[in-house]
């Protein structure tokens, strides 16, 4: 029965005009990088690359397929957030607000079940955003700009990663960057679930994670204690794996939080979904 | 005593919304087959004692038993036996007719074929429809479609929380109709709610009145109503005369209304012979005699008692 729930969830986000504005955006974004990249590439690089000249000799193609994928990807991941909220925000308080959900519940399968099938189904949705970011940045950078060793700019000075040691960074950075979003997809749901109408699960969500990036960001030792449980903090973990040696006890962490911060919040939206007496 | 099989057993349940008591004490029990009407003012506590049937609210207190199990301990198995239309009918309204009654087939647990679903669009008289949008149908379009959806897993007991509301008389016949159909023809027990006391007077054979969460009276329809007072409307001349006989008469008594060429009073069926007798051996011309005997006379009658 969750398959055929999972079935009827993907199908009404297949059939829902807003579902294709993420996917909508991220293309469209990452045409612009792209573009601008072709055409300005070079001058952009040697905005980074300038600092260096008087001590490194830089051979070859730097602005490459893999560098144009990060560029793209660090700059998207801020806007996919809410992107994903869009969507899965409103996938409880939507039928409320339609009144779709008298009938979805009064069908013989359990509130869990159908809960069960909304998380599973923004987790593929979520996948798809992904993957599409993926695509755009990674394929058709290459196809565009070629492949090539990746320098990656770092406070600290600059980091070179060989052709072939790069692929499983991304596809491990990609994997921790959907976890840090199914955290995002599963806060927007849980909040769905308190809501009669779309804009307010979706309105609380971006609210939230602004609050928290804020005391992430401010330097101040009040906000120390917490700043490491924050889900934002861990937000931007992906790039642990472009990190020379490999920070595996700091990506470890970021998991163990992201995972944490899902596990409560569903525990939350399953307490809150079960108990709802439906009154709209 | 009915012999017929219990559907629905509800006794002495009770919901809360924090301290206000919404449902208090309603008890009730429909048989295999029933047109059970649920009737009550607005605000009486109808839609949340359907709601509690079908496991929308969780009731404070008492106890709900369809097709003679606990709802609380089998509801997804009671579930799959129950169709119901809750206040509106509403759908996904980016999806088609057709691709809504998938969805509900689905998550119903049935598989439904292309041909089922056009056979259900032609019961409900929307033939041709399937391929079209919800977001572009009427209310009475949804309403048909919702009982379409209704049908989809044939179900043995329909809920129909005031399944006529906004629709236009023909809609509203065509409604009527399809539960006769539904009773009739595919031997369904029905519970239907409605505003309108007449249809239920036409449709129902059992009945409950509920007012501010309690119940008011429950029984057979036919029953309720012929225990209840007719209002009797006497055309004649001259009324003066006709209103100075009755006051002198045994029917004294009774609630009377004077218009210009009428005289209605509120009596019981035997009386009218009498009274008519009467009029005319005191050279009352009476020119017709109009009798009702409606339900919602019954219902206000009922309620207004009850609320004094």
């Amino acid at each position: 029965m969750l398959i055929k729930c999972i079935y009827n969830e993907l199908l009404k986000i297949a059939y829902k005009p807003r579902s294709y504005i993420g996917i909508a955006g991220i293309i469209i974004i990452n045409a612009i990088i792209l573009f601008a990249m072709k055409v300005d590439g070079s001058f952009y690089i040697s905005l980074v690359t300038g600092q260096f000249e008087q001590t490194l000799a830089f051979e070859g193609g730097i602005l490459n397929g893999n560098l144009v994928a990060f560029i793209s990807i660090q700059m998207l991941i801020i806007h996919v957030p809410l992107l994903i909220a869009f969507v899965t925000g409103d996938l409880i308080s939507g039928e409320s607000a339609m009144g779709t959900i008298r009938l979805l519940l009064t069908k013989p399968v359990s509130r869990s079940t159908i809960l069960w099938s909304k998380f599973f189904a923004s987790a593929i949705y979520t996948l798809a955003v992904i993957l599409c970011l993926a695509f755009m940045s990674l394929t058709l950078g290459k196809i565009l700009f070629g492949a090539g060793d990746l320098i990656v700019l770092k406070f600290d000075g600059l980091v070179v990663f060989q052709e072939q040691d790069i692929n499983w960074r991304f596809l491990c950075g990609f994997s921790l960057a959907f976890l840090s979003l199914i955290t995002v997809a599963t806060l927007a749901l849980t909040l769905s679930c308190y809501s009669e109408n779309s804009i307010g699960p979706i309105v609380a969500t971006m609210g939230i994670i602004l609050v928290f990036t804020i005391i992430g960001s401010m330097d101040v030792p009040v906000f120390d204690r917490i700043r490491p449980f924050l889900f934002t903090t861990h937000m931007a973990a992906w790039r642990y794996f472009f990190d020379t040696p490999l920070q595996t006890k700091a990506i470890l962490h970021s998991i163990f939080i992201l995972t944490s911060h899902c596990v409560v919040l569903l525990g939350i939206a399953f307490y809150k979904f079960n108990r709802n007496d439906i009154l709209s | 005593m009915n012999h017929a099989k219990k559907i629905v057993e509800v006794k002495h349940l009770v919901k809360y919304y924090g301290k206000f008591c919404a449902v208090s004490d309603v008890s009730f029990d429909v048989y295999e087959n029933d047109v059970f009407g649920f009737l009550g003012p607005n605000g009486a506590g109808k839609s949340t004692t359907l709601r509690m049937l079908l496991s929308l609210i969780k009731p404070t207190h008492g106890t709900i038993a369809l097709f003679e199990k606990s709802l609380s301990d089998h509801r997804s198995a009671i579930l799959s036996k129950v169709g119901c239309i809750v206040e509106k009918p509403d759908f996904y309204k980016y999806l088609s007719a057709q691709k809504n009654l998938e969805v509900f087939a689905r998550i119903s647990g049935i598989g439904i074929s292309k041909t089922k679903i056009a056979e259900l669009l032609e019961f409900v008289g929307l033939q041709g429809r399937a391929n079209d949008k919800v977001s572009g149908f009427s209310h009475g379009m949804k309403q048909r479609l919702g009982i379409a959806q209704t049908l989809l897993h044939d179900p043995d007991l329909i809920i129909l929380d005031e399944p006529t509301t906004g629709l236009d008389p023909q809609g509203i016949i065509d409604v009527r109709n399809l539960i006769l159909q539904l009773k009739h023809e595919k031997r369904k027990t029905v519970i239907l709610s409605s505003h309108i006391l007449s249809e239920i007077e036409r449709i129902a054979n059992r009945m409950i009145i509920i007012n501010k969460g309690k119940t008011v009276v429950q029984g057979n329809v036919a029953d309720l109503v012929s225990s209840s007072a007719l209002i009797v409307t006497f055309n004649l001349t001259p009324v003066d005369k006709a209103l100075e006989v009755l006051q002198h008469s045994n029917f004294s008594a009774c609630k009377t209304l004077v218009n210009n060429a009428s005289l209605t009073l509120q009596t019981h069926a035997d009386a009218i012979a009498q009274i008519n007798a009467m009029f005319c051996s005191n050279d009352i011309q009476v020119s017709g005699i109009e009798v009702k005997r409606q339900l919602e006379d019954y219902f206000l009658q009922q309620v207004q008692s009850y609320a004094n």
